[in-house]
């Protein structure tokens, strides 16, 4: 029972689908429960929220990264995937309690910078961090420097992702690190940049700490960035 | 029917209905006056007995005949012409079944160049920089037998090549004239399973010819029901003459019931007029002979309108294929042909280029998605070739396999239809309800069927070169090293036991 619906999970976390109401991708799968309908079910029946988490969402994910890397599943696949693990974490959400509710790989705010209205790159890698493990608060476009340090200070995040589409918008990203370093916080929180002007030189340029030249680099460098903060 | 190919949906009509009966008129009063200058003495007397009138004169050492068709000669002949035509194959599902009434497009291979064109990779040391870089060097070769092999093999794998015309001349020094086109058929039959489509040099191996594809198809009979030959005969000589040798290939062609398309290939400027209506009345009239030809020679015979327009370079007279009115003359010969209900053999990829690149990408891509289109049923040169026709090149062969790809996906269907409108409303009110709003879950339906255009495959990631070419070469290499799917033992024994002039080297099985 307990590793038919763990199998459960991964699958539709492969086919994407959220819940009861999605179709998936093989075949037509609507009606059939969804990854929140399976968590739930999980729950129902004892399944601890680790082993729902590990063995499932996160296995699930893992398999979904290995077909995205060997050519066979592409970003829409990952992003599917990625709104299914979100859905059942959603589930989980009530059950997790104390230090598991930190058991994630970290907080990180997301924000598309003052001035700039863009939001798919910020998106993709919000839901594609959501997948990952990480709790994100996605703060939306627009966003001031203040603000965004605010509520990294608020959350008490360990990373700020942030993203710009314009050249005009971009220098708005040194403001965020000039803000950090004035609140005294520059050493708890840690900077990502990404978006179609930006490169690795103009993260070192502003003093950013990484750059993610896609939404899976941006994953990587933000995993790597927490685990070195959490061992410094 | 045929699944190759793409239908193309809502045919582009360039011309009006009055201007293809415009066309029409001016085509069937030109075969009245000035009438055709016909060199064969046989079609000569078929014309007449049908009505044509008939006054004797010279050209130089030749005898020929000035040659005045009614229209209602024309009009017969389209009656009886067949509106659906089958080019067999070794595989039966890679037949193709023209149809002058569909709009379903095919493409092939095409032209016999000279030069075959072999890339080989080289590394080279900047010299402002010190680094090494890898540049694909071109080199020109003579056409031979193993190129033409190579070449039908290549053809079997592209998966948007749908009937093969041999693609090279073979210039080997055991070539000759008595066994030159044995030699080209048996090498085009021997590696590929698709509709092999061909020209015979020599008309006294045109016999040879059908009994090597009569052993493969299983008999006389056979051969008809499952042609794995079709002809082509280049019976015009613009403007508007018949050649006496290729006349009488064509009425051979005609009596054995075997497909054969009349190929008239006028140059815009020199041998027809270069603007759009001269052209395209002067062409259509040359094909309509053609036809006429063939169906008095055998009533109901299979013919394909073969018009293969082109402009003259102004500068040398050469032929020129990347431009606007090739595009022009041959989607208005499409739509006579349709016109008159018979099958259409047309011309589009065609590189003024020498070498494979920038200029060959633009005049290819150019006509790819101009004359499919006017949904021709055959569209032959579509595949490497370049210095218009004078040069084969595999590796551009396998960049225009993609190209026709692109080309084809434009031309299908449309996805605006009622029965999408409350699917269409419900994603996007899904989506605008949902947190990021993004359509990427739809996106991946789409793209697990088969319904999201792949994009182009040779891109590669280095910020200060082109790849493409290097790497078209690493795919030629792997397709290249698939084994050919030769015709089996027992059929080639009997081939080479029949067929006096095929070259023992040629045999897959000859110790």
């Amino acid at each position: 029972m307990k590793e038919k619906l763990i199998e459960s999970i991964v699958e539709n976390v492969l086919q994407g689908r959220r819940n009861k109401d999605d179709e998936g991708i093989e075949e037509d799968f609507a009606g059939e429960p969804g990854v929140a309908e399976l968590v739930q079910e999980a729950l129902d029946n004892g399944i601890d929220t680790n082993t729902i988490l590990l063995e499932g969402l996160s296995q699930g994910m893992k398999l979904v990264g290995e077909k995205y890397e060997t050519g066979e599943y592409f970003i829409p696949d990952m992003l599917t995937a990625a709104e299914a693990v979100e859905a059942g974490m959603n589930i989980m959400e009530p059950h997790l309690v104390g230090g598991d509710k930190n058991e994630g790989k970290g907080k990180v705010v997301m924000a598309t910078v003052e001035k700039d209205l863009h939001d798919i790159g910020k998106n993709l890698v919000s839901i594609m961090l959501k997948g990952a493990g990480f709790t994100v608060v996605d703060l939306g476009i627009d966003v001031p420097a203040a603000r965004i340090v605010e509520v990294a200070e608020e959350e008490n995040a360990g990373l700020v992702g942030l993203s710009a589409l314009l050249n005009t918008t971009m220098v708005n990203m040194g403001d965020v690190v000039k803000e950090l370093e004035q609140k005294g916080l520059r050493g708890q929180v840690k900077v990502i940049i990404g978006g179609a002007p930006t490169s690795e030189d103009f993260a070192r340029e502003i003093g950013a700490d990484g750059y993610g030249k896609d939404a899976f680099a941006a994953i990587r460098v933000a995993e790597q960035l927490l685990q070195a903060k959490g061992e410094s | 029917m045929s699944e190759r190919g793409v239908i193309v949906d809502n045919p582009y009509e360039r011309l009006s209905r009055e201007q293809v009966e415009l066309i029409d008129k001016t085509s069937l009063d030109l075969l009245e006056n000035p009438g055709i200058l016909c060199y064969h003495e046989e079609s000569v007397s078929l014309l007449e007995k049908a009505g044509a009138s008939v006054k004797a004169t010279r050209e130089g050492e030749h005898d020929a005949w000035w040659v005045r068709i009614p229209a209602k000669v024309v009009k017969k002949a389209l009656e009886t012409a067949p509106s659906i035509v089958t080019l067999g194959a070794r595989n039966p599902e890679n037949r193709v079944v023209l149809d002058a009434e569909g709009t379903r497009v095919h493409f092939g291979s095409g032209s016999e160049t000279n030069y075959w064109l072999e890339v080989e990779p080289e590394t080279y040391v900047s010299k402002q920089d010190g680094h090494e870089r890898v540049f694909p060097v071109i080199k020109r070769n003579r056409g031979n037998v193993d190129y033409l092999c190579r070449s039908a093999h290549l053809a079997e794998q592209l998966e948007n090549l749908d009937f093969f015309i041999r693609n090279i001349n073979v210039q080997d020094e055991d070539i000759t004239t008595e066994n030159k086109d044995v030699n080209v058929f048996f090498a085009s039959l021997n590696n590929i399973t698709k509709p092999v489509i061909g020209g015979v040099a020599d008309f006294n191996q045109l016999e040879k010819v059908v009994g090597m594809a009569e052993i493969i198809a299983g008999g006389k009979a056979e051969l008809v029901k499952n042609p794995v030959v079709s002809f082509i005969t280049s019976v015009i000589k613009s403007p508007l003459q018949v050649v006496a040798e290729t006349a009488e290939k064509l009425i051979a062609i005609a009596r054995l019931g075997l497909p054969v398309v009349i190929s008239t290939s006028p140059q815009g400027g020199s041998t027809a007029p270069i603007d759009e209506m001269g052209m395209v009345a002067q062409v259509n009239a040359e094909a309509l002979t053609g036809i006429v030809i063939n169906q008095l020679a055998n009533p109901g015979a299979p013919v394909i309108y073969g018009a293969v327009p082109v402009r003259a370079r102004m500068d040398d007279l050469h032929d020129m294929y990347g431009v606007p009115e090739f595009c022009h003359y041959n989607m208005a010969c499409a739509q006579m042909a349709r016109y008159y209900k018979v099958p259409c053999y047309s011309t589009a990829g065609v590189g003024d280029a020498k070498v494979p690149g920038i200029q060959a990408s633009v005049e290819k891509m150019f006509t790819f998605t101009a004359v499919p289109f006017a949904a021709p049923d055959l569209i032959h040169y579509a595949f490497g070739l370049l210095d218009k026709t004078q040069t084969f090149s595999p590796d551009q062969a396998i960049l225009d396999n993609h190209q026709i790809g692109m080309a084809k996906f434009l031309q299908r269907e449309s996805g605006v239809k009622a029965e999408e409108a409350d699917r269409t409303k419900k994603m996007i009110e899904e989506v605008m309800n949902s947190p990021y709003r993004m359509y990427a879950r739809y996106a991946r339906k789409m793209l697990r069927r088969g319904q999201i255009f792949a994009g182009f495959p040779f891109e590669g990631d280095a910020e200060d070169q082109d790849q493409t070419l290097l790497m078209v070469n690493e795919k030629l290499k792997e397709i290249e090293g698939k084994e050919p799917q030769h015709l089996s033992e027992d059929i080639c024994h009997r081939i080479f036991e029949k067929t006096p002039g095929l070259l023992p080297r040629l045999n897959p099985y000859s110790k």
